[in-house]
């Protein structure tokens, strides 16, 4: 793949344009290049940023072009609006670009991008609705946790939907959560950090991270029951 | 254990982190318990669900913008 993305580079890009800094780079794409097909993380990933590290700006891109998809969908489910989420996007790229010579390949560079996206992404959603959007948790009962609908889901949705729509139905359960809840589900369950981690990002306690997800879980139960009951017996 | 000690310990189990004693309890619990094990079953899919869920692409012009503004940014034009 890297040798594809230096291969490409040469389609992709015009003459080679000066970088702020001050190592000499290699050309950089100024308009829209066509997407590769790579979307999830793969195992040559550290060759990718190390190549990036040394200035080749086509392995950079490849990391954009593979990581893109889940960063933005991942903005838009923090800031649940569109400019907040394309510039959070762009700026997380943009700093791991510029901090990639102090990434110290402990962790997949995925993650590390991951908290770098968060942290733009919750930094837009505060400003934006500072006396709206609290990241304190709801006072809720614990009778609010008892799960009151109890039925079997039927056949499962990857097989009743398309994944367009299915994006879309978990897009809206996902927006209907208090951000308190929907960033830890997020963080802790669809991008795989530690509660440990998730803590640390979020300022809050280990103990309120695993109380929210829990929360977080049995409400996204209950709001995807809702579609999945409904369509089994439709 | 009771329904409401099982939706306590529920992440817990789920993340495979309970200890012997309460995941033994537990299951004692689900093995007599349809709702339990319902409500169990029904959150383990919720995760896996928004797990396995591939994000959809990009639409272009928010692709567009992206790659433009980057790479702008990155050799140092204003975007």
């Amino acid at each position: 793949m890297l040798a594809c993305a230096k291969s490409c580079a040469n389609l992709l890009f015009g003459p080679v344009l000066a970088f702020a800094g001050t190592k000499p780079m290699r050309p950089v794409a100024a308009t829209d290049p066509k997407p590769l097909p790579s979307t999830i993380v793969r195992d040559d990933e550290g060759a990718l940023v190390q190549a990036a590290k040394s200035g080749d700006l086509a392995a950079f891109e490849e990391l954009v072009n593979r990581y893109e998809r889940r960063i933005f969908r991942l903005t838009m489910h923090i800031t649940q609006n569109r400019e907040d989420a394309e510039d959070a996007t762009q700026d997380a790229f943009l700093k791991s670009f510029k901090n990639l010579e102090g990434f110290e390949g402990g962790s997949r560079f995925y993650t590390w991008l991951v908290r770098i996206a968060v942290n733009e992404a919750l930094m837009r959603l505060r400003k934006r609705r500072p006396n709206v959007v609290s990241l304190d948790e709801p006072i809720e009962a614990e009778e609010d946790l008892i799960p009151k609908q109890i039925k079997d889901w039927g056949p499962t949705p990857e097989q009743r939907f398309a994944n367009s729509e299915l994006n879309s139905i978990l897009s809206n359960a996902i927006s209907e959560l208090e951000p308190a809840y929907r960033t830890v589900f997020l963080l802790r369950d669809t991008e795989q950090l530690s509660t440990e981690e998730t803590a640390k990002m979020l300022g809050i306690s280990e103990a309120a991270v695993k109380s929210r997800l829990l929360r977080a879980r049995l409400k996204l139960r209950q709001k995807l029951g809702r579609v999945l009951e409904r369509s089994a017996t439709a | 254990m009771n329904c409401r000690g099982v939706i306590r310990e529920l992440s817990e189990y789920l993340n495979g982190d309970l200890d012997r004693a309460t995941l033994s309890d537990l299951e004692v619990h689900l093995a007599r318990c349809e709702d339990c094990r319902l409500v169990v079953d029904t959150t383990r899919k919720t995760i896996e669900i928004f797990c396995k869920a591939e994000p959809v692409p990009l639409p272009e012009d928010v692709r567009g913008r992206l790659h433009k503004a980057l790479f702008q940014r990155i050799n140092g034009k204003p975007s």
